[in-house]
């Protein structure tokens, strides 16, 4: 009696998007909460535990992406906003900006080219598909913008949405050691080499240690979407990785 | 009101992106263009600011939420990232590390480049 009822609720809510949504926000609340009681350790960061919780949910359930999705795009959909969003810190930053525009500059235009160059020179020389490499390229943008410029260059930008969030991480993960080996210690040029490698993810980890290395991750991650978004198709045209 | 009306703003500025990328053929996301106009209608008035602030900061502190669901979507990719896992891995990991360290080592060499030319300046 009872089991034909829990089919009859399962039927019911694997076809509703509240479930992918739910789960998605306890997902992350959980993890969340296991991040901090682990003292922040990098290895426990939220968006990697709540990721491979949803994951292996969905594996265990038999339940599709695009059921997930169908309810999860609720919260995927505020990327646009929050992308919007960074034209605040971009503003209340903008005095401190005007005293170091010319290194902020010249530092984010040589990211945007090494970042790119770097991931499909690797990509390239160790055989991965022409697709894959385009995927990889605006791997270091903000989900909704490099998912946008994924799919002008010949990339699959689901694929590039889910490599963003990995870049995210690992950055979020090595920063502050990396920090510490190459000598940089201030807070200014930590955050700005935070957000242009690794967005959001490094920016909400950039905030932790201070708001002024937040603050400048906010910024390198604005600007250098904006500079990816100009120059990536451009550059890959000229140097011939595109056609 | 004050979080509604911020959401609102933000996402007037969005459709402003969006519509104006598409009737300019501009090579840039729309969201991009609405960070770019909210920027400069900030720039003229700044008073606007409070009044989107308290949506910008509850987006931007709760960022990461935002990635989950992009991130289960690796789901879909397992054969290929099964095929080209090892390209895939050592490219975002060697690629990650390099633009992290050459950003920042740039940004600290051009600062001292400026800041030891700026006493002549004075």
């Amino acid at each position: 009696m009872i089991e034909p009822d829990l089919n009859r609720i399962w039927v019911y809510l694997s076809a509703s998007p509240l479930l992918g949504l739910t789960m998605t926000l306890v997902a992350y609340s959980l993890a969340h909460r296991l991040y901090i009681r682990s003292d922040s350790n990098p290895l426990l960061n939220p968006v990697v535990t709540s990721v491979t919780a949803l994951i292996l949910f969905l594996l265990a359930t038999d339940t599709s992406y695009d059921d997930y999705f169908d309810g999860a795009q609720f919260v995927h959909f505020l990327l646009g906003p929050a992308t919007v969003a960074l034209a605040i810190p971009l503003y209340q930053q903008f005095n401190k900006l005007k005293q170091v525009w010319l290194p902020v500059t010249v530092a984010l235009v040589t990211g945007v080219v090494v970042g790119a160059f770097s991931s499909v020179a690797v990509a390239r020389l160790l055989g991965a598909s022409l697709e894959t490499q385009l995927s990889l390229a605006p791997k270091s943008v903000t989900a909704p913008v490099g998912m946008a410029i994924s799919e002008q260059i010949g990339g699959l930008p689901s694929l590039t949405a889910a490599l963003v969030v990995v870049t995210g991480i690992i950055g979020a993960v090595i920063g502050s050691k990396l920090f510490d080996l190459i000598g940089i210690r201030d807070d200014s040029v930590k955050g700005i080499a935070m957000g242009m490698t690794s967005h959001g993810i490094g920016t909400a980890r950039a905030f932790q240690v201070s708001a002024q290395m937040g603050a400048f991750s906010g910024l390198a991650m604005a600007l250098s979407a904006f500079l990816y978004s100009v120059f990536l198709p451009w550059l890959l045209s000229i140097t011939g990785v595109l056609g | 009101m004050q979080l509604i009306n911020g959401i609102t703003l933000l996402l007037i500025y969005q459709l402003a992106g969006e519509v104006s990328v598409r009737l300019l053929g501009l090579p840039v996301p729309g969201p991009v263009m609405g960070m770019v106009m909210l920027f400069i209608t900030l720039m003229i008035r700044g008073q606007m600011a409070k009044a989107v602030e308290p949506a910008c900061t509850a987006l931007l502190g709760h960022l990461s939420l935002l990635f989950v669901p992009a991130g289960v979507g690796l789901i879909v990719h397992f054969n290929r990232l099964g095929n080209e896992w090892l390209p895939i891995s050592v490219t975002l990991l060697l690629s990650t590390i390099i633009t992290m360290a050459v950003t920042a080592l740039v940004m600290q060499w051009v600062t001292r480049l400026t800041a030891r030319r700026e006493p002549n300046h004075d």
